[in-house]
C-alpha cells in the first residue's frame, strides 16, 4: 500500500473536501469530519514505524512515478531514520490542533480545520520528497496555509506578521530554487536527492550551494540573525497556528540540514562548521537572555524555541572526526527536534488554554492560576519542566546527548552550549512562578475555570508523550541510529572532484 | 483552384470569411438578439480552434503563397492558444459589455479580425507578412479600446495606444527595411541564411537588428517601452484590457521568435545582450511600480511588464557562445511562460470583470475587500491566480519561472546564473504586491455586501480558469511537453 502517498494525500483531499463542501451552520459536523480526516490520516503513519527496518539506513517504503517529463522530474517519495518520525509527529500534532480549536474557532471554521489539514498533508511531503523539485514544491507550498492562517485567525497586528513570514521565508527558499536547478545541472538532469549526495563537487560549487541551502534553511529553522519573523509570527499566529508552527515548520529548516546540505556539499559544511557553531551558540546564549526579558508569554516562547533549536543546528555540525561524538550530537539534535516538537506544542496550547479564557498573554495579567485551575497547572509546570531539560522529561535526552557529544569535541563549546540550561530554567521557571504559583493576582484569574474534557484529553496525550519520550527515548534513538551513522560515514568522506 | 495551396491557411481563411459573415448577419440582428451573433463568433472560433489542433497533431510544415507564409507547429500551437484565449475573452467580456452598453456586433466582428492578425502574424514567413498581420491586429485593438466613446479616460487611452502603437510599427518597419537593405529579401529563411554568409555589412545589421527588437519591445510592452500599458489596461474598459492582454501577447511572442530567431539568429550576440537589458529594466521597473498601485488593473499593468520581463529572460539563453545546444530548450521555456501568464492574466481580469456590475468598476484593490466572506469559492480562485502570478508552488507560474531559470543555469555561463539570481531576488519584490490582493481578501472585512451576481457562464469559465492553473500547476509535464515539440520541430525545418 503507498502509505507515504496516503500520508500525504488523504489530510489533503479532506481540507479541499471540507472547504468546498463545509458551511458556517454545519460547524459541528466539519469539526467532526476534520477529527476523523485527522485521525485516520495518523493511524496511516502508524505503520510507518512499526514496520520500520531499523537495520539500515535505505530509503523505506518508497514510491517512485514519473511526474514532468521534460525535467525528468519524479514524484519520488521514501523515508528514513532521519525523516519517518517528524511524519507521525506532523499528523500527530494536526489532531491535537484540531482537538485545540474545537470550540474557540467558531468562524469559517471549515476553511480553519481545512487549512490545517492542507498544511499537515504539504509538510509530510517535504518530510518524504526524495526528489529536489517535490521537495521544493511542497516546502514553499507550505507558506499558503500558514500564511492564510496567521492573517484570518491572527491577532491584532497578524497583517505583518503573515506578510513578514511570507517574504522572509520566500527570500530565503527563492536562493535555495537557484541552488537545486543548479545541482540539477551539474548531475547531468536529475533531481534525484540521493543522486546528488554522490555527486562530486568542487569546492567553490560547494561553498556556494552550502550558501543557498544556508539561506532557505536558517530562515526556516530560525537561526540568528535572521530570526526575527518567528516572535512576531508566534504572537500573532493563533493557537494551532503556533503550534504547528513550533512543532513542524521549524524542523523543516533543520531536516533541510540534514537531507541536503550536510551530504551534498560535506566539505563546505565542515569548512563553515565554525560559522555554523558561531550562530548556533549565540542563539543558544543571547536568545535565551532575551527570552529572560519577555513580558509576553508567546513571545517568551517563541523565543525559547529559537534557543532550543540553536541545539539542533548545534547538534549537527559539531564533527568529530576521532570519535563517537558526531554521532551523540547528531542524533542527540534530532530526538530534540522531536521532543521541542511535543513540549513546544504543548507550552503553546497551555496558553492557548489560558488566552481563551482571560484574552491576554501577558505575564502580568495573570498569577496564582495553579489555585484555580490546579488540574491545567499541574500539565502546564510539567511541560515547563520539559522545556527546562528535565531528566525524565522528552527535553532532557536530547540537550544530554548533544552537550555529552560536544564535550568529546570541544569542552569550551559544549560549556556554552550547556549554560542553556540555566538560561533556560531561568526564564522558563521565572514565568511559571508569575503566572502559576503565588497568590490570586486579579478576578480574572479568580473567575477561571479549570479544564474540561477535551482539554484535558489533548493535554493529557502530550503528557504522556512527553513522558515516555524522556523515560524511555530507546525507541526513537533505535530507528535513527543506522541512518544517523550512514550520514555520517557519507559527511565524513570529502566528495571535491578531482 | 489549387487546393494544396489554400490547405495550410485555410483556418485562417475560413475566419476572415465568418468575420465577413458575423459582420453582415449582425446587420440584421436586433440589439437584444446579439447573443446570436455572439455565439456565430464563437462558433467560428472553436470551429478555427479545431482546424488549429488537427494541423499541430498532423505535425507537418507547409509553406504557402510563394512561401510567404509558413504553417508550421509552433505556429498552430500559438494559434490554437490564441483562439482559446479570444473565446475566453468574449466569455467574459459578454456580460460586462452588456451591461455597459458595449455589446454592439463591431466587438465581435473586431475581435476576429484582431485574432485574424494574430494567426496572419503567427504564420508569417515574410517581413512583410509580419508587418501585414500586425496592422490588421493592432488596428482591430485600437478601434475596440476606443469603443466607449463618453468616456474620457477611454479615449485617452485608445489614443496613447494608437499613437505609440504606430510609432513602434514605425521602429519594426525601418529595422526590417535595414534588414531587407542588407540582406536583400524579405523572406524569414532567405534573411537567415544571407546572414549566415558573414558577408554582409554587420552595422547595419546591427542597427537594423535594435529597431527591429525596439518595435517589438514596443508591442510587448518591454521597459523602457512600457509607457502604454498601463495607460491603457487601467482606461480600457476592463472587457478590451482583456483583449489588449490577452491573445496578442501570444502574438508578440510568435513574431519575436519569427524575427530575432528563425531569421537573426545569425545575429543572437547582439540582440541577446538587449534583452538582458529589456528584461531587467522590465522586472526591476514592473516590480517596482506595481507596489505602489491603488488601481487593481493598473497594478496588474505593470504586474505584466514585470512578467513580460521574465519571459524574456527566457530568450536569452538559446544561443550561448555561437551555440545552439540550448535553444530548443530556452525558446520552449519562454513559450511556456508566455502561454502560461496569459492563462493567468485572463483570469484575473475575468475576475474583475465578475466583480464588476452596472455602474459600479470593480478596479480598485480595495474592492476586492472581503472576498473571502462574500465568496469564499471566487476568493479562491482568486488566490490561485495571485499565487501563480507571484510563482509560488503548486500553481503554473512556479513552473513557468523553474522553466526559465533552468534555461538560464543549464548554460553554465556565470553570467546567465547570476541574471538567474537577480530574476529571483525581483521576483520576490513582486510576491509582496501579489500577496496583498490576498491579504485584501482574506484578512479584510467587506466594505462592499452586493451578493456575486455574474452570469452562469462566465462563473463556470472562471473555476475552469483557475482550475486550469491549479492543475497544470500539479502537472505542467504535457503542455511543456507541446511547446517543446513545437519549439525542436521549428528547429528542424
Amino acid at each position: 500500500m503507498p502509505l507515504l502517498s496516503l500520508a500525504i494525500w488523504l489530510p489533503i483531499l479532506a481540507g479541499v473536501l471540507l472547504l468546498a463542501f463545509g458551511r458556517d451552520d454545519r460547524a459541528e459536523a466539519v469539526r467532526w469530519a476534520a477529527l476523523v480526516a485527522a485521525l485516520v490520516s495518523f493511524a496511516v503513519t502508524i505503520p510507518l514505524v512499526t514496520g520500520f527496518d531499523v537495520s539500515t539506513a535505505a530509503m523505506q517504503f518508497g514510491e517512485r512515478h514519473a511526474w514532468i517529463g521534460r525535467f525528468n522530474v519524479w514524484y519520488m517519495l521514501g523515508v528514513d531514520g532521519l525523516s519517518v518520525w517528524f511524519v507521525l509527529l506532523t499528523a500527530f500534532t494536526t489532531v491535537i490542533v484540531i482537538v485545540s480549536a474545537w470550540e474557540v474557532i467558531t468562524e469559517r471554521v471549515n476553511q480553519y480545520m481545512g487549512a490545517f489539514l492542507i498544511l499537515s498533508g504539504l509538510l509530510v511531503g517535504v518530510f518524504c520528497a526524495m526528489d529536489g523539485l517535490l521537495f521544493y514544491v511542497f516546502f514553499e507550498a507550505t507558506l499558503i496555509p500558514m500564511y492564510l492562517i496567521i492573517g484570518v485567525w491572527g491577532g491584532p497586528r497578524r497583517v505583518y506578521a503573515a506578510f513578514k513570514f511570507f517574504l522572509y521565508t520566500l527570500a530565503g527558499s527563492l536562493l535555495m530554487l537557484v541552488a537545486l536547478i543548479y545541482l540539477y545541472y551539474k548531475s547531468g538532469g536529475s533531481f534525484d536527492i540521493l543522486a546528488w549526495h554522490r555527486l562530486p563537487l568542487s569546492m567553490s560549487a560547494q561553498v556556494l550551494i552550502f550558501f543557498a541551502f544556508f539561506f532557505a534553511f536558517a530562515v526556516k529553522v530560525p537561526m540568528w540573525p535572521v530570526h526575527t519573523w518567528l516572535p512576531d509570527a508566534h504572537v500573532e499566529a493563533p493557537t494551532g497556528g503556533s503550534v504547528v508552527l513550533a512543532a513542524i515548520m521549524l524542523k523543516l529548516g533543520a531536516y533541510g540540514f540534514l537531507r541536503f546540505s550536510l551530504p551534498i556539499t560535506p566539505d563546505a559544511s565542515h569548512k563553515w562548521a565554525w560559522l555554523m557553531i558561531a550562530l548556533s551558540l549565540v542563539a543558544v546564549v543571547y536568545i535565551g537572555l532575551v527570552a529572560l526579558v519577555q513580558r509576553d508569554m508567546k513571545k517568551l516562547v517563541a523565543y525559547s524555541s529559537i534557543a532550543h533549536m540553536g541545539f539542533v543546528t548545534l547538534g549537527f555540525f559539531l564533527f568529530d572526526e576521532k570519535g563517537m561524538g558526531s554521532e551523540l550530537t547528531t542524533s542527540g539534535a534530532i530526538v530534540q527536534m522531536i521532543s521541542h516538537g511535543f513540549v513546544s506544542g504543548a507550552m503553546f496550547l497551555c496558553i492557548g488554554v489560558l488566552y481563551d479564557r482571560v484574552h491576554s498573554r501577558e505575564i502580568s495579567a495573570y498569577g496564582g492560576v495553579a489555585n484555580t485551575m490546579p488540574v491545567f497547572a499541574s500539565f502546564a509546570v510539567l511541560f515547563a519542566m520539559a522545556n527546562v531539560g528535565l531528566p525524565g522529561t522528552a527535553g532532557f535526552v536530547g540537550e544530554w546527548m548533544v552537550i555529552l557529544g560536544a564535550v568529546k569535541v570541544n569542552f569550551w563549546i559544549a560549556m556554552i552550549a550547556a549554560s542553556t540550561m540555566i538560561w533556560g530554567a531561568g526564564y522558563t521557571l521565572w514565568m511559571v512562578k508569575r503566572v502559576y504559583f503565588g497568590a490570586v493576582a486579579n478576578d480574572h484569574v479568580r473567575d477561571l475555570v479549570d479544564i474540561g474534557k477535551r482539554e484535558f484529553a489533548m493535554l493529557f496525550v502530550l503528557a504522556v508523550a512527553v513522558l515516555a519520550m524522556g523515560l524511555y527515548p530507546k525507541p526513537f534513538t533505535d530507528v535513527m541510529h543506522e541512518s544517523v551513522s550512514g550520514l555520517l560515514r557519507h559527511v565524513a568522506v570529502s566528495k571535491i572532484a578531482r | 483552384m489549387n487546393w494544396q495551396a489554400v490547405y495550410p491557411i485555410a483556418p485562417e481563411i475560413a475566419l476572415l470569411v465568418m468575420a465577413c459573415v458575423v459582420a453582415l448577419t449582425d446587420l440584421w440582428i436586433p440589439g437584444k438578439d446579439r447573443i446570436v451573433t455572439y455565439c456565430l463568433a464563437q462558433a467560428s472560433l472553436f470551429s478555427v480552434a479545431l482546424a488549429q489542433l488537427w494541423y499541430f497533431y498532423g505535425g507537418a510544415t507547409y509553406y504557402a503563397m510563394q512561401h510567404m507564409v509558413v504553417a508550421d507547429p509552433m505556429g498552430h500551437l500559438l494559434g490554437l492558444f490564441s483562439t482559446l484565449a479570444m473565446m475566453t475573452t468574449l466569455v467574459y467580456a459578454r456580460p460586462y459589455a452588456a451591461s455597459r452598453d458595449l455589446l454592439k456586433g463591431e466587438l465581435f466582428t473586431l475581435s476576429m479580425f484582431a485574432l485574424l492578425g494574430i494567426l496572419v502574424m503567427v504564420a508569417a514567413n515574410n517581413f512583410l507578412v509580419v508587418y501585414l498581420g500586425l496592422e490588421l491586429m493592432s488596428l482591430s485593438l485600437y478601434a475596440l479600446v476606443a469603443m466607449r466613446r463618453d468616456d474620457t479616460g477611454a479615449t485617452e487611452a485608445a489614443m496613447k495606444y494608437f499613437v505609440l502603437g504606430a510609432l513602434a510599427s514605425g521602429f519594426l518597419l525601418y529595422g526590417l527595411s535595414m534588414m531587407y537593405g542588407a540582406t536583400g529579401s524579405l523572406e524569414i529563411s532567405e534573411v537567415f541564411k544571407a546572414i549566415g554568409t558573414g558577408r554582409i555589412n554587420r552595422a547595419v545589421l546591427v542597427l537594423g537588428t535594435v529597431f527591429v527588437v525596439s518595435g517589438l519591445a514596443f508591442k510587448l510592452g518591454a521597459v523602457p517601452f512600457h509607457m502604454w500599458v498601463p495607460d491603457v489596461y487601467q482606461g480600457a474598459p476592463t472587457s478590451m484590457t482583456l483583449l489588449v492582454g490577452g491573445a496578442p501577447k501570444l502574438a508578440a511572442f510568435a513574431i519575436t521568435i519569427r524575427l530575432l530567431v528563425e531569421g537573426m539568429i545569425g545575429l543572437a550576440v547582439d540582440w541577446q545582450q538587449m534583452l538582458v537589458l529589456l528584461s531587467i529594466a522590465s522586472m526591476l521597473l514592473g516590480n517596482l511600480a506595481a507596489i505602489a498601485q491603488t488601481n487593481l488593473k493598473r497594478m496588474l499593468a505593470y504586474s505584466t511588464i514585470a512578467q513580460i520581463g521574465f519571459m524574456l529572460l527566457g530568450l536569452c539563453p538559446g544561443v550561448v557562445a555561437g551555440n545552439t545546444y540550448s535553444a530548443s530548450n530556452a525558446y520552449s521555456s519562454a513559450m511556456f511562460y508566455v502561454v502560461t501568464d496569459v492563462l493567468t492574466s485572463l483570469g484575473t481580469f475575468g475576475m474583475i470583470m465578475l466583480l464588476s456590475r452596472a455602474g459600479h468598476e470593480a478596479e480598485r484593490i480595495d474592492d476586492f475587500r472581503g472576498l473571502a466572506r462574500r465568496s469564499p469559492w471566487f476568493a479562491g480562485v482568486m488566490a490561485v491566480f495571485m499565487f501563480s502570478l507571484a510563482g509560488i508552488p503548486p500553481t503554473v507560474g512556479f513552473h513557468a519561472k523553474l522553466a526559465v531559470l533552468q534555461a538560464l543555469v543549464s548554460t553554465n555561463v556565470p553570467g546567465f546564473i547570476w541574471l538567474a539570481v537577480i530574476a529571483v531576488v525581483l521576483s520576490l519584490l513582486g510576491a509582496y504586491y501579489y500577496l496583498r490582493v490576498v491579504k485584501v481578501m482574506y484578512f479584510d472585512d467587506p466594505v462592499d455586501t452586493h451578493a456575486i451576481e455574474g452570469a452562469r457562464d462566465v462563473r463556470i469559465m472562471l473555476s475552469f480558469n483557475g482550475a486550469a492553473v491549479l492543475l497544470l500547476g500539479i502537472l505542467p509535464g504535457g503542455l511543456m511537453q507541446l511547446c517543446e515539440q513545437a519549439i525542436v520541430r521549428m528547429f528542424a525545418t
